[in-house]
């Protein structure tokens, strides 16, 4: 098993180079659908990855068996050298998770909740200090099940920290919270980062991505479809023309102009007036024949540009277009 | 290699056994199961003696089928109800990604359970006492109240995790209520089994609720005849039941 060796021989020794996982070929059926299709990614140690996929993707299975829930169909994992499939108890202790769905009794309070974890590991964190930090000191004692989808979501967090792990894995951080706990928890995890704890992270929010990732895996139907950091995914993404004219267009203009700049099509553009160029990059070509189009109407152009390449754009390219197959 | 961080099983094992006390106590609804309704039967039909033989005393056939319904409210109803619900609210599946060893989860959960019991057997003792004079009979055996109290304990646990691990949490508090009653009504707990039509007095003497009844009525000195076929019944849906929990038991 020599991906075994390197993996173990990696997490043993004292180079900066050492995986804190590695997947290779993954795979993973329920009843007979694949869910998880052959995937494969490295996180390198101290580095904040994301997995980045619309719902369905097979991020949670993912997870899950990189957690030790799941018995994987085929494929090699390995989690700070260790095998989930078989060293689970050890990496219980060294491996801090969020769960979808938090997992907390609804009638404990979130102070009692974190000393009950803290007992269950050598070094803990202090759990008072813990509390402190995600901002739960003022519901200490409020019972779980009347807290906010912001507040379950945190303390999950602060449970996942309570170990001082090498390795965090969380499962949708952000969901449920409101844009000023999104915040707070993107702060915070970019910060685990910085303190050279590994991350882990699912997502379907590409504000998470940009804000927390040092690389991304965009996963689509149990595939990974991209890897990279955020602006080498995002430069991967054709540039697109926007512009807004003087007055607005109707549908058999729009279809005309599009005639006019080749295969693209015109759409509607946040506003009324402003409009987007799908399906042809931009280029010197399609501005002048935009331009001559407009010219020979007495439109004016009152806004062009073409948009820098965004992650999102890339984003939606790669899942966007699958997702209408379906 | 790392020291992995998890803590010694019995430290974390101890902090979850506090954990599922002070829980079980905050949950109206099991306290009323576990003490306030085995004492409302006890009390009420100890003066209105209605369907109790006075041997001699109607609190010495009362007291030990109280004491059996006590072990089936909490290792029953209130284990399985309260497990269920833990399977269902995810609690069981992160538990079991902490370091918390399953076995130190299973050994928290039993301890729970034998406190509540050592505390409802207090309870009803004193009651019984205080306001019906009650003392063990002659002839009574510590060493069979003991093995009652463990093996029915075991029986009726293994039967609530059975449930528990296997139907949905809705389910396990509709099956674990109809039990008890079920247990209630042909268990020999304040109704003779021997008032019962025969083909229910049949049913009821391999139920484990009758077999608990009857162990205590004989350790307590009650009733006077050999507690080895009870013993043996309640030992019979112990390993059974604990056996079949453990095979099906999904933690999620």
């Amino acid at each position: 098993m020599t991906v075994a060796k390197a993996a173990a021989s990696g997490a043993a020794g004292a180079s900066g180079t050492l995986d804190a996982i590695s997947v290779i070929d993954l795979r993973k059926s329920y009843g007979g659908r694949p869910v998880v299709d052959g995937l494969s990614f490295r996180v390198a140690a101290g580095d904040v990855f994301a997995i980045l996929g619309p719902n369905g993707a097979g991020k949670t299975t993912t997870v899950e068996i990189l957690e030790g829930y799941r018995r994987r169909d085929g494929g090699e994992v390995r989690i700070l050298g260790l095998d989930p499939a078989a060293s689970g108890a050890e990496l219980r202790g060294r491996v801090g998770l969020m769960l979808q769905g938090g997992g907390i009794y609804p009638q404990a309070r979130p102070r009692e909740i974190l000393h009950l974890f803290a007992r269950f590991y050598r070094q803990p964190r202090n759990p008072d200090e813990l509390l402190e930090q995600a901002g739960l000191a003022d519901v200490a004692t409020t019972r779980y099940k009347v807290l906010s989808g912001g507040q379950k979501q945190r303390l999950g967090l602060a449970l996942a920290l309570l170990g001082r792990p090498e390795l965090v894995i969380l499962d949708e951080p952000t969901a449920g919270m409101d844009p000023a706990a999104k915040a707070s928890t993107r702060q915070l995890i970019g910060d685990l980062g910085a303190d050279g704890t590994t991350v882990l992270l699912t997502t379907h929010e590409l504000a998470d991505v940009e804000r927390m990732a040092d690389r991304i895996a965009i996963v689509d139907h149990g595939r990974i479809v991209a890897a990279g950091t955020p602006s080498e995914l995002a430069a991967g993404a054709a540039p697109r023309l926007r512009f807004r004219l003087d007055r607005a267009l109707d549908a058999a203009d729009l279809t005309a102009l599009g005639a006019r700049l080749g295969s693209g099509t015109v759409q509607d553009d946040r506003g009324p007036g402003r409009y987007l160029v799908e399906g042809v990059a931009s280029s010197p070509t399609l501005v002048a024949a935009l331009a001559g189009w407009c010219a020979e109407r007495g439109l004016l152009i009152a806004e062009l540009h073409t948009t820098g390449a965004t992650l999102e754009e890339r984003y939606l390219a790669l899942t966007g277009e699958q997702a209408l197959n379906d | 290699m790392t020291e992995a961080n998890g803590a010694p099983i019995l430290q974390s094992a101890l902090a979850q056994l506090g954990m599922e006390l002070r829980l079980t106590a905050r949950r109206g609804e099991n306290l009323f199961v576990i003490v306030v309704l085995p004492l409302i039967l006890l009390i009420f039909f100890a003066f209105v003696p209605a369907l109790t033989p006075n041997t001699p005393k109607p609190i010495d056939f009362l007291l030990p089928g109280i004491l059996a319904l006590a072990v089936i409210s909490t290792s029953l109803v209130n284990l399985s109800i309260a497990t269920a619900f833990e399977r269902s609210y995810g609690v069981l599946k992160r538990l079991g990604g902490s370091p918390l060893p399953r076995a130190g989860l299973i050994a928290a959960k039993i301890g729970a359970v034998v406190v509540v019991e050592v505390i409802q057997v207090i309870l009803l003792v004193a009651v019984a006492v205080a306001l019906f004079g009650w003392a063990p009979g002659p002839g009574g055996s510590a060493l069979v109240v003991i093995l009652a109290f463990g093996l029915g304990t075991l029986a009726f646990a293994g039967l609530g995790l059975l449930m528990a691990g296997t139907l949905r949490a809705e389910g396990t508090l509709a099956a674990a209520n109809g039990l008890f009653l079920v247990f209630l009504l042909l268990g020999g707990v304040i109704l003779p089994i021997d008032h019962l039509p025969s083909f229910l007095a049949d049913l009821a003497r391999i139920l484990p609720a009758s077999a608990l009844s009857d162990a205590y009525r004989i350790g307590l000195g009650s009733a006077s005849s050999d507690a080895l076929p009870s013993l043996l019944v309640l030992l019979a849906w112990g390993a059974i039941a604990s056996l079949l929990a453990a095979r099906t038991f999904r933690w999620e």
